[in-house]
């Protein structure tokens, strides 16, 4: 009979963002034992177990799927649950825990989304889409036929969080709601969306940075879908123009 | 709602630490904007001495060819380079051109703005 492999231990020391109601943001450390192998969110969820009760986050599903547990590890946004504690520290080290950024705090880890999910309502963003739709252009599209699937955004808000233009502005839409309007208007060439979206808060105000793709956990890619959607409105914007002149033709 | 976006929040613009190239360009294209509207304010004051006569033209002109200020007339070259470079990298993506590589067209545009940079110090400095 094979024995068991034994699991690896470190040490490592969580220092963990508070913060409650009006209160001063500061840190405090938490030195755990665990499996290198154990995600971060493992790590926050046994502080909160074993030694601080009053610790304050947002998790759910555990597997990449509700986009609750988007947090600041170690300055990168990073979906706590699938993210290894062997990516993102060593034996010994530490491990630097922050709300999102650019939402306002609630309480601890835990970051108010609320203009977040009502920009992508404002896209009248829906989950589920035909296959053709939902899916960039340079991804595999092999499937035929009258497929649909859900779409990629788990609206973890992390692409917002990491946008440099987004940490001054409260009125921009934001990434991810971008990518939202993107989708839609692949889906259906509605005239109000290009209303809603074409405004000085909309997709002029990215400045190309690219941090929302690279900490997309779904493959988004949000910047993508930025770039694609200022094609689509200029598109818009001339087809409009040629359309007027054309009935102001006698 | 320290942590919302806010104006007050600008600085967080310059902080390089964990980001990705993107945001370096975007942090270059800051740094040198600001740079060049200073030099364009400075300029326009420097070009109002030409009405208090030549005398005080020319003693400014000798002035200008110290080499403090041709060192700053190189940064000024420099960030106008740069910004230039960057301003195409971020036309082509907005058109929607080398979206998915747009950290090598960085790392090229940025390589030749060295070698820009780099021939006109050679000019200043060297030449003559």
């Amino acid at each position: 009979m094979k024995n068991k492999p034994v699991p690896e231990k470190w040490t490592v020391t969580f220092i963990v963002s508070r913060q409650k109601g009006q209160g001063k943001r500061h840190f405090e450390q938490f030195n755990l034992e665990v499996d290198p192998e154990e995600y971060v969110l493992d790590g926050i969820e046994r502080i909160w177990a074993f030694h601080d009760r009053s610790l304050t986050f947002r998790h759910a599903c555990h597997h990449s799927t509700c986009g609750a547990c988007g947090m600041l590890v170690n300055g990168v946004e990073k979906l706590t649950c699938i993210t290894p504690i062997r990516s993102v520290t060593k034996d010994s080290g530490t491990l630097r825990v922050e709300p999102l950024r650019n939402f306002p705090v609630v309480s601890d880890l835990a970051v108010d989304m609320a203009s977040f999910y009502l920009n992508l309502e404002k896209a009248q963003f829906s989950q589920v889409a035909p296959i053709q739709n939902a899916s960039l252009p340079f991804e595999d599209q092999s499937m035929e036929g009258d497929l649909e699937r859900l779409v990629d955004c788990i609206e973890c808000g992390m692409c917002v969080s990491a946008c440099p233009a987004a940490h001054t502005s409260s009125g921009y839409l934001g990434p991810g709601a971008l990518a939202a309007f993107q989708h839609s208007l692949n889906q259906k060439n509605d005239p109000r969306l290009y209303d809603l979206v074409d405004c000085h808060d909309g997709p002029w105000r990215c400045h190309n940075a690219f941090e929302c793709s690279a900490v997309c956990p779904s493959n988004v890619d949000p910047a993508w879908r930025i770039m694609n959607l200022r094609r689509k409105i200029v598109s818009h914007r001339l087809r409009r123009l040629f359309k007027r002149r054309e009935a102001a033709k006698p | 709602m320290k942590n919302a976006p806010s104006p007050a929040h600008w600085l967080r613009w310059f902080d390089p630490r964990y980001r990705q190239p993107g945001t370096w360009g975007y942090i270059l294209n800051r740094i040198t904007a600001i740079g060049l509207t200073i030099y364009l304010v400075l300029h326009l004051g420097v070009l109002s001495t030409l009405a208090k006569g030549p005398g005080a033209y020319d003693s400014f002109i000798t002035l200008v060819k110290s080499p403090g200020f041709m060192l700053g007339e190189l940064l000024v070259v420099a960030g106008g380079i740069i910004h230039g470079t960057n301003g195409i990298r971020i036309v082509l993506n907005s058109f929607g051109v080398g979206v998915r590589d747009q950290k090598v067209i960085l790392a090229i545009l940025m390589a030749l703005s060295i070698i820009g940079i780099a021939y006109f110090a050679y000019v200043m400095f060297l030449v003559d």
